[in-house]
C-alpha cells in the first residue's frame, strides 16, 4: 500500500497503470530514435509482425513453464515436450489439415507433460534430471518416428495454412497513417496495423491464453490451489487440496502449451523439420523468469526477445539504430543513479554510455555475427539493468511426498 | 560388505536393465529383433577401434560432466558448458597455433590458455548473478548463443581463422608438431590411438574427488548446495562460493575440446564437435554427480554413441539409442530411489528385531 502511495507521491503512476506508461515511453524513444536514425525498419508493420510471430512460441514455452513452476515442478523439459508438439503438428497436420496439426502437436506436448509428471510426481525424481531425459527423449522419439512414419529423417510434408481472421477498415487506416512517417502517431499505427492486420486464428488464441492463464491461476478458487501447491504443499494438503491431483494437471497443462508452442512453430513454416525448436524452449523459460513467474512479465520478455530476434532477422542495418536507444536507456540509468547520490556506480555508468556513444557515432553498420547476437545481448543486458526482485514459487523444485510434512 | 557393494551396484544394473527392455520393447513394436540389434552394437562397440574410439568420446565428456557436477554440487546450473568450451578451443587454438616454443611449455601454454578463456565466459554469469541476481540458467543459456556469435566473429580470415586448404572452410591455424600430444596404443591390433590427453582428465577427475572432498572449500561448497541459510549461518560467503564455483566449473568446462584439439584434430573449424556440454549434464545426473560413477557413465554414453553407427547398416533408426539414453537417465535416479526406500525399510526392519530381543531378554528378570 505505502508502495502505491509513495508512486503516486511521485507522480509516475499507480501500480496499475504504471507498465501502460513504461511502454508508452518505450515507443516515445523508439519513435525518436527511428526519426533521428532513418532507421525505418525500426517500428515498420513488418518487423513488428515478424516479432509477434517470433514471440509466440516461446511465449508459449514461457506459458507451460510458469503452469508447471506455479504448481511447484520446475520444468526444464519444455525443449523437449516443444519437439514433440513440432513433430506431432508437422504430422498430422501434413496428413489431415492445420486443425488437426494443432490438436495433434497439443497433445504429444501433453504427453510429454505427462511422462515429466509420471517421474517427477509419483516416483519423486529430481526436476533437473527427469526435465533434461524429457529434453532428450522428446528429440530421440520424434526422430525415430520420423524415420517410421514420415520415411524420412529431416522433415515433413507441407502442412495447409491455417485461415485468418479478418477486421474491417481499421487495417486499411492504419496502414495509411502508418505510411506517413510521423513522429509516434505513424509508430503507433504501425503497432495497431501488426496486430490488426489478417491475424491467424492460432495467433489469436495464443494471445488469449495470456490473460485466461491470469484469469485461471489467479481470480479462481483452481489456481489458488494449484499456486498453494508450488509454495506450501503440506499447507495445502492440510486444508484437503489433492497436490498430487494439481500437481499432475499443472504439468500436463505446462506439456500441451509447449506442444501448442512446437505446433506454432511448425504451422507457421508449412511443414515439421529436425532442430526446429532452435532451443526456443529454453528461451521460453528465461523468459518466464524474467517476468517474474508472472504472465504480464513473461509476455514482456518473450515479446523483447521476439521483437529483437524479428529486427535482426529482417533488417540487420537497423541494429545499430538500437544502439542509440542503448544509449538512451544507460544515460537514464546514470542520471538515476546519480540522483540517488550513487557516485561510483553512477560515473562507471556514464563511462560505458559514453562509449556506446562514440561506438555509435564512428560505426554505420554492425558486423552480422554481432547483429545475430542482438536478442540475447539485449535479453541479458536488459536483466542486468532491470531491478531484479525475483521470487520463484517457495516450493518449486522441491519433491513433495504426501503425508511427509514436519 | 558383500551385500552393501551388491545394493550399489543394484541401482545402476536396474535402471539399465530397465532402459534395455524399454528400448526392446519399441525395437520389437517396430519390427525389428532388438536382441540382434544389441548384439550389433556390442559386436561393433568392443572392436579394437571402436574401444579407443569410446575412450577418446569419454574423455570429453568427462571433463564436461564434472564441468556440470561442480555446479550442481553448489546448487547452480551451469547451463553454459558448451559455450565456455567452445570458445574456450577456439581461442586456446588460435594461440596454439602461432607460439612456436619447447613442446611442454606450448601445451602447457594452450591448457592455461583454454582454461582461462572457459572461466572467464562463465565469470560473466557469476557477476550478474552475484551482482545483478540474474539466474546462472537465463545467463549461461544467452551465452550458448553470444559464444556462437563471438566465435563467428573471430574465425574469419585476418582474426583467428585462416582458409583451410583443399575445402572452402575456414579453421584456425594448423597447430605446429611441438604443440601436439601424442596419443599411445591403448588396444592391440587398433588403427586409432588412445588421446594422451585422456591424462587430463583423470587428474581431472582426481582434483574433483579431493577438492569436493577432502577441502574445507569443498565442504563449504557442499554445505552451501546442500541449504544456504545453514552455510551462511556457519560463515560461507555465498557470493565469493558462486563465484569461485562457477570459475572452476568454467574452467573445467574450457578443457573438454582440448585432447581432441591437440590429439586429432590440430585446429579448430566449423567441423569441430559441438553439443558436449548438453551431454555432459546427462553424463553427470547418470554419474549422480560422483567422479568414479561419472567416469562409467561417460564411458557407457561414448559407447552407445560410438556402437549406434553400426545400426544403419541394419536399417535400424540409430535414434533409437538417443530413447536408450534419455531412459537411463530417468531411470537411474528412479532406480536408487527404490533401492534407498528399500534399505531404509531393511534398516528399520532390523533395528525393530533387534530392539525386540532387547525385551524379551530384560522382561524375565
Amino acid at each position: 500500500m505505502s508502495e502505491v502511495v509513495a508512486m503516486t507521491r511521485r507522480g509516475l503512476a499507480t501500480r496499475s497503470t504504471r507498465p501502460f506508461v513504461l511502454l508508452g515511453l518505450v515507443l516515445v524513444v523508439f519513435s525518436l530514435v527511428r526519426v533521428v536514425t532513418g532507421a525505418q525498419e525500426l517500428t515498420s508493420a513488418g518487423t513488428l509482425q515478424a516479432a509477434i510471430a517470433l514471440s509466440i512460441p516461446l511465449g508459449m514455452a514461457g506459458l507451460g513453464g510458469l503452469w508447471s513452476e506455479r504448481a511447484g515442478v520446475v520444468n526444464i523439459g519444455l525443449e523437449g515436450m516443444m519437439i514433440m508438439g513440432t513433430w506431432g503438428a508437422g504430422w498430422a497436420g501434413s496428413t489431415w489439415g492445420p486443425w488437426q496439426g494443432l490438436a495433434v502437436g497439443v497433445a504429444f506436448g501433453a504427453i510429454g507433460g505427462l511422462m515429466h509428471a509420471i517421474a517427477t510426481v509419483t516416483f519423486g525424481v529430481d526436476h533437473i534430471v527427469s526435465g533434461v531425459a524429457i529434453n532428450l527423449l522428446g528429440l530421440g522419439i520424434t526422430q525415430f518416428l520420423a524415420v517410421q512414419v514420415l520415411h524420412n529423417p529431416t522433415q515433413s510434408g507441407e502442412i495447409p495454412s491455417m485461415g485468418t481472421f479478418t477486421v474491417p477498415l481499421l487495417p486499411g487506416w492504419m496502414q495509411s497513417i502508418g505510411a506517413h512517417q510521423w513522429f509516434l502517431v505513424s509508430d503507433l499505427a504501425n503497432v495497431i496495423f501488426a496486430i490488426v492486420d489478417h491475424p491467424a486464428y492460432f495467433t489469436i488464441m495464443a494471445v488469449a491464453l495470456l490473460p485466461i492463464t491470469y484469469f485461471v491461476l489467479w481470480r479462481t478458487a483452481f489456481g489458488l490451489r494449484l499456486r498453494s501447491c508450488g509454495e506450501a504443499p503440506y499447507a495445502a494438503e492440510t486444508l484437503g487440496v489433492n497436490v498430487y491431483k494439481y500437481k499432475y494437471l499443472a504439468v500436463l497443462a505446462s506439456g500441451a502449451l509447449a506442444g501448442f508452442g512446437g505446433a506454432f512453430l511448425a504451422i507457421w513454416s508449412g511443414f515439421y523439420h529436425d532442430g526446429q525448436t532452435q532451443g526456443y524452449g529454453f528461451i521460453g523459460l528465461a523468459a518466464m523468469i524474467f517476468g517474474n513467474w508472472r504472465p504480464a512479465g513473461l509476455a514482456v520478455g518473450a515479446g523483447l526477445f521476439g521483437y529483437t530476434n524479428g529486427l535482426q532477422l529482417r533488417s540487420p542495418p537497423a541494429v545499430h539504430a538500437l544502439l542509440l536507444v542503448l544509449v538512451i536507456a544507460l544515460a537514464a540509468y546514470s542520471a538515476w543513479l546519480l540522483y540517488k547520490r550513487r557516485w561510483v556506480p553512477g560515473v562507471i555508468s556514464g563511462i560505458f554510455t559514453a562509449l556506446v556513444l562514440l561506438w555509435f557515432l564512428k560505426t554505420n553498420e554492425l558486423e552480422q555475427h554481432i547483429v545475430s547476437a542482438t536478442p540475447y545481448v539485449t535479453t541479458l543486458l536488459v536483466l542486468s539493468l532491470a531491478s531484479q526482485r525475483l521470487r520463484p514459487p517457495a516450493a518449486d523444485g522441491l519433491v513433495y511426498r504426501r503425508g511427509g510434512g514436519r | 560388505m558383500i551385500r552393501r557393494i551388491g545394493l550399489a551396484l543394484a541401482a545402476p544394473a536396474l535402471a539399465l536393465a530397465f532402459a534395455l527392455a524399454v528400448t526392446s520393447a519399441i525395437l520389437a513394436g517396430t519390427g525389428h529383433p532388438p536382441l540382434e540389434a544389441f548384439g550389433w552394437m556390442w559386436d561393433y562397440g568392443t572392436k579394437p577401434d571402436s574401444i579407443a574410439l569410446t575412450i577418446n568420446l569419454a574423455t570429453g565428456y568427462y571433463l564436461a560432466a564434472i564441468a556440470v557436477a561442480i555446479g550442481f554440487r553448489m546448487n547452480l546450473f551451469n547451463i553454459g558448458v558448451d559455450g565456455q568450451y567452445r570458445l574456450a578451443a577456439l581461442v586456446a587454438a588460435g594461440v596454439a597455433g602461432a607460439i612456436h616454443l619447447a613442446p611442454i611449455l606450448t601445451v602447457a601454454i594452450t591448457i592455461v590458455v583454454a582454461m582461462l578463456v572457459g572461466a572467464l565466459w562463465a565469470a560473466i554469469a557469476a557477476v550478474l548473478k552475484v551482482k545483478r541476481g540474474v539466474s546462472e540458467v537465463i545467463s549461461t543459456i544467452m551465452l550458448n548463443y553470444i559464444a556462437n556469435a563471438v566465435i563467428g566473429y573471430l574465425l574469419v580470415p585476418g582474426r583467428l581463422g585462416v582458409n583451410v586448404q583443399g575445402s572452402q572452410g575456414v579453421g584456425t591455424k594448423v597447430i605446429p608438431p611441438s604443440g601436439r600430444v601424442p596419443g599411445f596404443s591403448l588396444v592391440g591390433g587398433s588403427q586409432t590411438q588412445v588421446y594422451g590427453l585422456v591424462v587430463l582428465a583423470i587428474l581431472v577427475g582426481v582434483g574433483y574427488w579431493f577438492l569436493l572432498g577432502k577441502t574445507r572449500f569443498g565442504f563449504d561448497l557442499r554445505a552451501t548446495g546442500r541449504s544456504e541459510s545453514a552455510a551462511i549461518a556457519s560463515g560461507v560467503n555465498v557470493r565469493r562460493m558462486v563465484v569461485i564455483s562457477l570459475l572452476i566449473s568454467g574452467g573445467v568446462a574450457g578443457l573438454i575440446g582440448i585432447p581432441n584439439l591437440l590429439g586429432e584434430s590440430y585446429s579448430y573449424s566449423q567441423n569441430f564437435p559441438a553439443g558436449i556440454g548438453f551431454v555432459g549434464i546427462s553424463v553427470a545426473l547418470l554419474g549422480r554427480n560422483n567422479p568414479v560413477g561419472i567416469a562409467f557413465g561417460a564411458l557407457l554414453w561414448a559407447f552407445l554413441d560410438n556402437a549406434r553407427q553400426i545400426l544403419d547398416l541394419y536399417q535400424v533408426s540409430k535414434e533409437i539409442v538417443t530413447i536408450m539414453q534419455a531412459t537411463a537417465v530417468l531411470s537411474v535416479v528412479v532406480a536408487y530411489e527404490v533401492v534407498r526406500r528399500y534399505n531404509n525399510n531393511r534398516h528399520q526392519r532390523e533395528v525393530a528385531r533387534s530392539l525386540e530381543k532387547l525385551k524379551s531378554g530384560t522382561v524375565p528378570a
